[in-house]
């Protein structure tokens, strides 16, 4: 394991929030004073598990076979028995979509039977490789949406945190990024309406809400004016997948976060032609597949990103 | 019955001849290619004369779509799969990949009757 951030003094809180790491299975994050943080989801969770804690886990591809990860399934239950062999069990887990590659049955039913082990409850919101099937987006919709509005978004309430999942993968236009359109946001506007600004939201989709880089459709066209609903919140966290690698940012009372994939890894932005899965040698795939995961302690103003690969 | 459908079958190949050696050579122009690739269509623009066949062939590991909005729309391509669309009416046909809107291309359809006529 290393440190990006070794708490060493000098090191300004900006400097490390955008601190980046690429690629892993899951972030498990604890809501302790209102404001979530992640930890890791080996070992390091058990020491300060004083609040809340749920898992991410993102972009599971189940069917992949290529040659950047000819067995997708086998790292997702790589990924579910760590979740399993946590000290500390969370309160439940979220899937920020691409739980399969090419919306089969057989892969919802294998990605079912796997996360399921977990023995969590899991809240799912659909990524664009969920959607594809032949009559768009009705498996997803059957499995996992069937007490949600239009394309599957939704929100619940746990411990006195706001939990919002929206979908920003239909609908997509020409020449656009992620999108989550008038109805979607209409809705989030009435959901929001009736909790206090003291209220902690969680708010997570597939694509990221913020752009991360436009050329790759790496961003939310209409992300923005979900954001404006969310500045009267006095913390709001932002989780997303899609990316395959771990970023983050914080602006005022918003942290943006993006979960690893438990796939295979996505090159960082504009560092290869395209965003297409990143082939690496057989032997540093579960390095990169490893866990880089958040820690915010309460108390401190230092916010760490630690590199835990699945092997190495 | 039989001999009635090998009777229609020799019909629609005379047809076919004939209709062959009337037609300006424009109009059999050999069928295309968009080759997906590194989420990019390539050629991004590609003109052709009205009834090409263009084929798209998905060449990531990743799947597309081919969308043209009032036109066509594929179903995921997985990697090599393919997409066909006959163009039999002249204009510009912009379309995108539905999965990655940033992938965008265009076919342009000129007229099969060109100086033939």
């Amino acid at each position: 394991m290393s440190a990006h951030d070794d708490s060493t003094d000098g090191v300004s809180r900006r400097k490390v929030l955008e601190c980046m790491t690429w690629a892993g299975t899951g972030v498990l994050w604890t809501v302790a004073g209102g404001i979530p943080t992640s930890l890791g989801i080996m070992g390091e969770a058990a020491a300060q598990t004083t609040g809340m804690t749920f898992l991410q886990i993102s972009d599971s591809h189940v069917g992949f076979d290529k040659p950047a990860n000819p067995n997708a399934l086998g790292t997702l239950e790589e990924a579910i028995a760590k979740v399993k062999a946590l000290a500390v069990k969370p309160a439940f887990m979220i899937h920020t979509g691409d739980i399969t590659h090419l919306s089969k049955d057989k892969e919802f039913d294998d990605a079912k039977r796997i996360i399921s082990q977990a023995g969590l409850d899991t809240h799912y919101v659909p990524g664009e490789h969920d959607i594809i099937d032949d009559e768009p987006g009705r498996q997803y919709k059957e499995r996992y949406g069937k007490n949600a509005k239009g394309a599957g978004w939704y929100s619940f309430d746990q411990n006195g945190v706001h939990f919002v999942g929206l979908v920003n993968v239909v609908n997509l236009k020409a020449g656009g990024l992620g999108n989550l359109g008038p109805e979607q946001l209409a809705w989030l506007e009435d959901d929001l309406k009736a909790k206090s600004a003291s209220t902690p939201v969680v708010v997570f989709a597939h694509i990221p809400l913020w752009v991360v880089y436009e050329k790759w459709g790496w961003g939310t066209d209409d992300g923005g004016k979900a954001l404006d609903l969310l500045k009267r919140f006095g913390s709001v966290t932002v989780l997303n997948g899609h990316i395959h690698q771990v970023m983050q940012k914080v602006e005022g009372n918003v942290t943006f976060h993006t979960a690893r994939s438990t796939a295979f890894p996505q090159p960082a932005p504009g560092t290869a032609p395209s965003p297409g899965p990143m082939k690496v040698p057989d032997d540093k795939l579960r390095g990169l597949l490893g866990i880089a995961d958040v820690t915010y302690k309460v108390g401190s103003e230092r916010l760490a990103i630690i590199d835990q690969p699945l092997q190495g | 019955m039989k001999v009635l459908s090998l009777v229609r079958g020799a019909f629609a190949a005379a047809l076919l001849l004939a209709l062959a050696s009337v037609l300006p050579t424009a109009a059999r122009a050999a069928d295309m290619e968009v080759k997906i690739d590194n989420f990019t269509f390539g050629p991004q623009q590609l003109t052709v004369k009205a009834g090409t066949t263009v084929t798209w062939i998905n060449e990531d590991d990743i799947p597309h779509t081919v969308v043209s909005t009032g036109h066509f729309r594929s179903k995921a391509l997985d990697t090599d799969d393919k997409f066909s669309f006959t163009f039999t009416t002249p204009g510009s046909y912009q379309y995108f990949c539905g999965l990655h809107p940033h992938m965008q291309g265009s076919i342009v359809v000129e007229a099969a009757t060109g100086s033939n006529d």
